[in-house]
Formats: structure tokens, C-alpha cells, sequence
């Protein structure tokens, strides 16, 4: 971690590549960033409490955090699942699936979320099939669930799937000689071993899912207390010339995922903590 | 326990991996399978444990006389060592040897306190329990080699089965853990089968070796055995280094009282110590040759000759003392005179 100042690296070029980091990342993401603080910085305080704390926005905190988790958490299950079938199973039209998960990165998130809307909506093709059940899921806490998922697919499964192939066969093996079931090999073998890539994976699904727009705001509703999401308000805050509330709001959103991605961070290190020496 | 295999097949593919093994391991010896990379000698270890199974119908691996060949690698109670030791990077390596008794079924696994005590025991058999906290990553290979033995032990194998068990490790640790291996083995007791393509390593320490070439064994014998009566040229050549020549030279090469195994046309084999030299002015019989590469670094001189007549190299191997009362130099001409040959009928049609 310390730069090589007092003794001599055999790998040169720390000063000019570090000082080329710091710049870009500087011009890239901590200006802009700042502005937004600075901004907020300019309020009271009783202004700032009032634009971060009323109970519209504290519901949407709620909304955006909780159902960026749980979608996280499905993607980095099912994820999983996906990774495992595609590296270890060889099977016909495997490349074809393959290419098929990078999908929700490529399209526009307004595509999907209209797709969505009309999937799920009460006369939708899955949607007419769940309403007699009592399951609405459009317009509903679940559908912007739905959305947050379909876009966080390919983060587990792309930060996984190269762990897993990497992993050597003879892990696997060594357990089963020493009498593991497959069930002890799994719990006990794999999954720590993947623990730090699924941590990986989980968090840029769970971050991307908190800044995601698009996608969520036609299926969402975007119904007061119920199923308005922070990047929306953000929007209509915008959109009513409120910038300062916006921004106060947006700060709110940023210092609280930072945290949370630190604190990811430090579990990921955590479970790794097996490769420092 | 003894280990049996009779006509083990196995093809990967359009690949033979085994042509028909046939396999006797007595109780308690160590035994070295040892065979050229490609030759079937891991995918026979993998057999014998269970992690690989023979084609449909070919043949039976047997413990102690009980057919096993249908149980799964978890319940025939067998030790395996891998090349590239396959801890567990994740678990300390005291939890690494732990595992195997972790993972029994409740009736037969003993109290917590019971496995860290015993897994602390096979630590210090195999001279780690000082580093019982640290993880694999923080060892070198020969104590990561030593935990996977451990590793293995903690089950109570009936047979252990080590995979080219020093085959990633420098020369010097290679040396010693092989030492350090065999008397082990003799403490210890217990039926091992390790597969090599060192032969060096495989006579120093097995009590028999089982040479394999093209998915079938070439001979079964002690390291003497075998390395004196090799009963194919395969063995020969696979056992130290030889040198091929065409067989009429060697009615002029052979020195008076030599032996000759067979002195019919076709090719001879020679080991490079088995040559002497001579001035090149001496007369008698021998083969006059030009001394092509000197190598005198080590117990032993090397010498590259060429063969004058059919220009045919030929390495010599002679005590220094011998080379400096000879007092030879690159491009020199010499006479050369054979001790001892060998060749083998199959081998006649050049």
C-alpha cells in the first residue's frame, strides 16, 4: 500500500500513473461530486433537515435502500446460480446465454422498464396471470423490486463467473476424498472461496440498482410515500426549481452509499483476509 | 492393506489412458508408479482412489481383497496427496487437517476438542504444529506438501496416494521431503503408492517400482531389479541415461572379458558409465572417436563423443581422475571400449 518513496521498485512509473489516478478521478468524480456538496453546504440547517427529513423523502430512503438490497441479494443468489450453470455444465446454445446476460447492460433502462410495465401490468402477459392471485406487482414496492433486479443480473454473475473458472477441480476433489458430501463441499469449500467475488458482485448491483432511473419509473408508479424512489424526487425537485433541495437530497443519497460500499468493502476484505501475508 | 487392480481400462475420448493394468501393491510397502507424462500413472492413482472410474466392465480394483470399484472416493478411506497440494486457502491450516474428521457423520465424529487435539497430533508428525495458525498462503511448498499429508492422515486411510507429491517443489526441498517421505512410510506402516516421472526419485525410496509407458506397465520389480534387468528398451532408457548404437560396431568396441547380453544385429544399449577410455594410440579393440563436449563439473566427467566411422554421439561417463590421466581435449581423438550392452530382440529392424 505505501508508495515506494524510500526504496527502489523494480516497477516504474508509481509518481506519473498515481498522479495521472488522482487527476482523473478528480476531474471525473470528485468535482462534480464536491459541486453538489458545496451546494448543499450554502443551506441552514433547519433548511437542509426540512428538505432531507420530510416523511416524502424519508419514504423514499426507504423504498430506494431496501429494495436496492433485496435485489442485490436475489442477483448475487441467482447470480450464482447462473455463473455456476455456465462454467461448469457444457451444453448446447451455452455461448448464445451467455451473451444473453450482458443484456440489461446494453439496453436503454427506458426500454426495459417499459417492457416491464407491460409484462407486469395488471393486463399484461404475466401480469393477468398473477392478478387473480392478489399479486400486483406494477405500480407496487415489488415491481420496482423487479426492475432493480433485472438490472443487476450481469454484475454478480460477470464478477463470479471468472472466479469459479479459475477454481481448481482438485479443491473439490480433495474434500470428497476426505469423506465431504457434496453438500459440505458446496457450503464448506466453494462458497467461501467465491464469498469475496459474490461480495463483489452484490455491491455493484446494489449501487447500480440505487442510481437506476429509468427503468424503475414507469413500473414504479411513482405514487407519494409509496413507490417514489430518491432519483425521482431528485428529478422533481429539479424539475419544481428546487436545486438546492435536490441537491441536499442527492448528498444524503451519497454520503449513506458510501458507507454502505465501505463497509462492503471491509467484509469483502474480511473474507479474503486468507490472501495477505 | 493391499491393493489390487486387474485390467483397469480407461480411454478419454479417442485417448487410451490405460491399455489393461494389472496392479499388486503387498501390505505396508511403498510402491513408486513411475512413467513419462501421458503414460496413465495419475489416471491409475485416480482410479485407485475413486476420483476416476475404469471404462464400463473393464476391470476391478480390489482393497485388501474387497472389490471397491463401484464406492466413491469419500467411503474407501484413502489418503490422497495432490501435485499442487489443493488446500483449502480460506481454512488455517489447522482447520485444512481438521476437515476430514468436520465433515463425518454425527455418530462418527469426535467432540470438537477431540479434532483440534488430533489435528494437532498429525501437525506434529509431520513437524508443523508450530505453524498450526497460519494459512497456506503463508507457507512454503514443502510445509504445504507436509499439511496436505496431514490432511490426508487426519481420516485414518487405509492407503495413501500421493499424485507427483514433490513434482512442484525445488531440488533441494525435493531431496529431502523424499527422504523424509520414506521414513515416514517406515514409521508409519501404511500401504502407499506414489506416482513420479523422476526415476531417480523412484529408486532412491520405493520398496518396488512399477514402470508405465502408453497406458500399460512395462515391468514390476525393486529399484535393483529393475534398474539392472530392465526387460524392455523402454525401461532401459527411461531408467538413466543410455546411449543407442547400431550393434556391428560393437565386435571392434567390446573390451576383452566385457559382457555382451546379445550380440545379434540390430541396436545396442549402453550406459554412458559403462564405456572406458583409452589413449587413442593404444591398439586393441575399441572404437576410435573425437572428443566433441568436455563437462568436468561434478563427481563425474561428462564427455560428448562422435563416433568416427558412423559419426554417431555417444556420452561417456568416467571418474575425473581417469580423464586427467588421459589428459584430454576438445577435439582430441580417443579409444573407446565398451564394459557392458544390452539390446533386446523386438528391438532388431532399424
Amino acid at each position: 500500500m505505501t508508495p515506494a518513496r524510500t526504496s527502489r521498485s523494480i516497477l516504474p512509473g508509481f509518481g506519473l500513473s498515481m498522479g495521472f489516478t488522482l487527476a482523473y478521478l478528480g476531474l471525473i468524480v470528485l468535482v462534480p461530486l464536491s459541486a453538489a456538496f458545496l451546494r448543499a453546504a450554502g443551506m441552514s440547517t433547519h433548511d437542509f433537515v426540512a428538505a432531507v427529513a420530510s416523511p416524502r423523502v424519508i419514504a423514499a430512503y426507504r423504498l430506494s435502500f431496501g429494495a436496492s438490497l433485496a435485489a442485490g441479494g436475489v442477483n448475487m443468489v441467482f447470480g450464482l446460480v447462473v455463473a455456476w450453470v455456465l462454467v461448469r455444465y457444457p451444453f448446447p446454445g451455452r455461448r448464445i446465454i451467455d451473451a444473453l446476460v450482458d443484456l440489461p447492460f446494453a439496453l436503454p433502462t427506458a426500454v426495459a422498464g417499459i417492457a416491464l410495465t407491460s409484462l407486469y401490468s395488471a393486463h399484461g402477459w404475466v401480469g393477468r396471470w398473477l392478478a387473480p392471485l392478489g399479486l400486483q406487482v406494477a405500480f407496487t414496492w415489488t415491481g420496482v423490486f423487479v426492475a432493480l433486479t433485472f438490472i443487476g443480473l450481469p454484475f454478480v454473475v460477470r464478477t463470479v463467473q471468472p472466479v469459479l473458472q479459475e477454481l481448481e477441480p482438485e479443491i473439490e476433489e480433495a474434500a470428497s476424498t476426505l469423506g465431504a458430501n457434496r453438500w459440505q463441499a458446496v457450503t464448506r469449500i466453494l462458497l467461501p472461496e467465491l464469498a469475496p467475488s459474490l461480495l463483489t458482485g452484490f455491491a455493484l448491483a446494489f449501487a447500480r440498482a440505487l442510481g437506476e432511473y429509468g427503468s424503475v419509473v414507469f413500473i414504479s408508479g411513482n405514487m407519494p410515500m409509496r413507490t417514489e424512489i430518491v432519483p425521482l424526487l431528485i428529478i422533481t425537485k429539479l424539475e419544481q426549481y428546487d436545486y438546492r433541495g435536490a441537491t441536499a437530497i442527492a448528498v444524503v443519497m451519497l454520503v449513506s452509499s458510501f458507507i454502505l460500499l465501505l463497509l462492503i468493502n471491509l467484509l469483502q476484505k474480511w473474507s479474503r483476509r486468507y490472501h495477505a501475508i | 492393506m493391499s491393493i489390487e487392480a486387474h485390467g483397469i481400462r480407461k480411454k478419454f475420448g479417442a485417448f487410451t489412458a490405460l491399455d489393461g493394468v494389472d496392479l499388486h501393491v503387498p501390505q505396508g510397502k511403498l510402491v513408486a508408479v513411475l512413467g513419462p507424462s501421458g503414460s496413465g500413472k495419475t489416471t491409475l492413482l485416480r482410479i485407485i482412489a475413486g476420483l476416476e472410474f475404469p471404462d464400463p466392465g473393464s476391470g476391478r480394483i480390489l482393497f485388501h481383497g474387497d472389490d471397491v470399484t463401484d464406492i466413491p472416493a469419500g467411503r474407501r478411506r484413502v489418503g490422497f496427496v495432490f501435485q499442487h497440494y489443493a488446500l483449502f486457502r480460506h481454512m488455517s491450516v489447522l482447520e485444512n487437517v481438521a476437515f476430514g474428521l468436520r465433515v463425518r457423520r454425527r455418530r462418527d465424529r469426535p467432540a470438537p476438542p477431540a479434532i483440534l487435539e488430533r489435528a494437532h497430533r498429525l501437525l506434529e508428525l509431520v513437524q508443523l504444529d508450530g505453524l498450526a495458525g497460519r494459512f497456506p498462503s503463508q507457507l512454503s511448498g514443502g510445509q504445504r506438501q507436509r499439511v496436505a499429508l496431514a490432511r490426508a492422515l487426519a481420516v485414518e486411510p487405509k492407503v495413501l496416494l500421493l499424485d507427483e507429491p514433490f513434482g512442484a517443489l525445488d531440488a533441494r526441498v525435493r531431496k529431502e521431503l523424499r527422504r523424509w517421505l520414506r521414513r515416514f512410510h517406515d514409521d508409519i506402516q501404511l500401504t502407499t503408492i506414489f506416482v513420479t516421472h523422476d526415476q531417480e526419485e523412484a529408486l532412491e525410496i520405493a520398496d518396488e517400482v512399477v514402470i508405465m509407458n502408453q497406458g500399460r506397465v512395462e515391468q514390476v520389480g525393486t529399484p535393483q531389479q529393475v534398474y539392472d534387468n530392465p526387460s524392455t528398451p523402454f525401461v532401459y532408457q527411461f531408467l538413466g541415461n543410455v546411449n543407442v548404437l547400431r550393434a556391428p560396431a560393437l565386435a571392434t568396441a567390446l573390451r576383452p572379458g566385457g559382457v555382451a547380453a546379445a550380440t545379434q544385429e540390430g541396436l545396442i544399449y549402453v550406459r554412458p558409465h559403462d564405456i572406458e577410455l583409452a589413449p587413442h594410440d593404444a591398439g586393441g579393440p575399441g572404437l576410435s572417436a573425437i572428443v566433441r563436449h568436455l563437462h568436468a563439473a561434478g563427481p563425474h566427467a561428462r564427455l560428448l563423443l562422435e563416433q568416427v566411422q558412423t559419426r554417431e554421439q555417444v556420452e561417456v561417463e568416467v571418474s575425473r581422475s581417469e580423464l586427467s590421466g588421459l589428459n584430454l581435449k576438445v577435439n582430441d581423438l580417443v579409444r573407446m571400449r565398451v564394459r557392458q550392452v544390452r539390446s533386446f530382440a523386438e528391438d532388431f529392424a532399424i
